[in-house]
């Protein structure tokens, strides 16, 4: 078993939705990870906010931001456990962020230092 | 970890008392930021509970979040303008940001009377109700009033710009104004019920959503005693009666089942209830409004059977609605009463006075009228009407009253 990262990417996150639509997309999710923790693959996931968002630029240059509105930001991320890269894709096409026109799911294995991969 | 089920709506509920309460916080040249950080305590819940569960007291984190990051806002905003740490000191004792019950009470209805002020166009004042005291979003609105987000967009930003400079104050209006701006209140309350009602949205659920939001604003002036006034309870009274019915005209195939043809059945009778109890709670002081006569009619048309009584009655009360306020479709129904007391020929005679020669619901009642007089005319009427109707349900409608001739 190894472990995968299934990365949120939006389009655009600084689209402001209803609280209607947003509680939709929480009850989504939340099923989505049920889903998963009911197959004892879940691992460990969060949400990322742009509250105090910093970059740290390679001169030590601290900037605010990411802001929402650029092109592609990291919403959140969860980390399951899956058999091959094929099986952690399954998970990830079950993402509701998927459900928005321009969102992608980014699916990467996890090191693990066993020396084998 | 233990599943909580999350209260429908839950969002919606809580924006426009956090929103509300921000708003009259942070004053009225403001108010984007409020609608701002109450989205952005929505979103924080979104990254949050979807992945470590609904809290215990999801209410309680919502507030504690957004009164955190008010708190910010006000900090950072006076750290960029004057650094004086004088001056933070002083606003840390000011930032007490009440979301108790009461105050979430006040200050929905101070922002109510803020919203529906007579220097924004009354559809404006609908829009931003129904962001700010209903919490829908702009596509849900843009839904709702059949355009797109853009036109929405717009008018919310004229109108938050206008009460800007107009330095509106959000707070209750002084006695002697309440009358006069009450007015302005039920306007915009009874074109928002209006607004679900009417609605050429085929969603079903957002258009009584609509109005049950007119409803629930209208309510709260009654739970308040300085607004408990008989307009303000006809006019709910109005609202029951026409609800009572929304089970039994549901669209279907995009167009509404017409009065005549509902299964009266369906009829919500707990609403035809509650409407006459407000309506009778309406009948003191000396005000007659156009709520009481609406109401009134509405209440008429909860008797399924036809009657002299319920005509006549229905007749008399749009004499009186046309005195008090001339509508060219409360003319139009007066005249449909009139044929019901007094015959085809005499409401013939007097719709064709009216001449009201680009309106659609003109030819469809005339059209209606001349049925059982004369087919030809009927026909040419409801021709007439078809080429003038602009909705696609008016249309549908009027199709159908041609294919039955």
């Amino acid at each position: 078993m190894q472990e995968f990262v299934l990365i949120m990417r939006h389009e655009d996150g600084s689209k402001v939705a209803s609280p209607e639509q947003m509680q939709i997309w929480m009850k989504q999710t939340m099923e989505w990870i049920e889903s998963i923790r009911k197959q004892n693959k879940f691992v460990s996931g969060t949400g990322l906010l742009f509250d105090d968002a910093r970059v740290v630029k390679s001169n030590k240059l601290v900037t605010n931001g990411p802001f929402g509105d650029i092109k592609e930001t990291i919403g959140g991320y969860v980390i399951v456990k899956a058999t091959s890269v094929d099986e952690a894709v399954e998970f990830a096409k079950g993402c509701p962020v998927l459900l928005g026109e321009g969102n992608s799911m980014e699916v990467r294995k996890i090191a693990n230092g066993d020396g084998v991969h | 970890m233990q599943q909580q089920e999350l209260i429908p709506h839950l969002f919606r509920t809580e924006f426009r008392k956090i929103a509300s309460v921000l708003c009259e916080f942070l004053g009225i040249e403001r108010i984007e930021v409020a609608e701002d950080i109450t989205s952005e305590t929505f979103l924080q819940a979104l990254e949050t509970w979807s992945y470590k569960g609904i809290p215990e007291n999801p209410t309680a984190w919502l507030y504690t979040v957004a009164k955190n990051k008010a708190r910010n806002y006000m900090v950072r905003n006076k750290i960029f303008t004057k650094k004086v740490a004088d001056e933070i000191r002083e606003l840390n004792a000011k930032l007490e940001i009440d979301l108790s019950d009461k105050n979430i009470m006040d200050s929905q209805l101070q922002m109510l009377f803020a919203i529906c002020h007579p220097s924004i166009s009354t559809k404006a004042q609908v829009s931003l109700a129904l962001r700010i005291l209903c919490g829908f979003g702009i596509e849900e609105i843009a839904t709702a009033f059949f355009t797109n987000k853009e036109t929405i967009n717009k008018r919310l930003f004229r109108a938050k710009e206008k009460l800007r400079l107009e330095k509106v104050d959000i707070a209750f209006p002084p006695e002697s104004e309440v009358d006069k701006r009450l007015d302005t209140v039920l306007t915009t309350l009874y074109l928002l019920y209006n607004e679900g009602y009417y609605s050429e949205s085929q969603d079903d659920v957002l258009r009584e959503d609509l109005c049950a939001e007119a409803m629930r604003l209208t309510y709260q002036l009654l739970e308040n005693e300085r607004t408990d006034l008989p307009a303000v309870n006809a006019l709910f009274a109005l609202m029951s009666f026409q609800s009572s019915r929304f089970a039994a005209r549901r669209k279907q195939a995009g167009e509404f089942i017409l009065y005549h043809d509902q299964d009266e059945t369906l009829w919500n009778h707990e609403l035809i209830a509650k409407g006459t109890y407000y309506l009778n709670r309406a009948s003191t002081g000396t005000r007659i409004s156009k709520y009481h006569l609406e109401a009134a009619i509405a209440y008429w048309h909860t008797i399924k059977a036809n009657s002299t009584e319920k005509w006549s009655n229905i007749l008399k009360l749009y004499d009186h609605l046309l005195e008090l306020e001339y509508s060219t479709l409360a003319a139009l129904n007066r005249i449909y009463a009139l044929s019901k007391v007094k015959g085809e020929a005499n409401a013939i005679a007097e719709a064709e006075k009216l001449t009201l020669t680009n309106n659609h619901f003109y030819y469809t009642l005339l059209g209606e009228l001349y049925r059982n007089v004369n087919t030809i005319k009927a026909k040419e009427n409801f021709e007439k009407a078809l080429a003038l109707a602009r909705t696609n349900t008016d249309k549908q409608t009027i199709s159908r009253k041609l294919n039955v001739q």
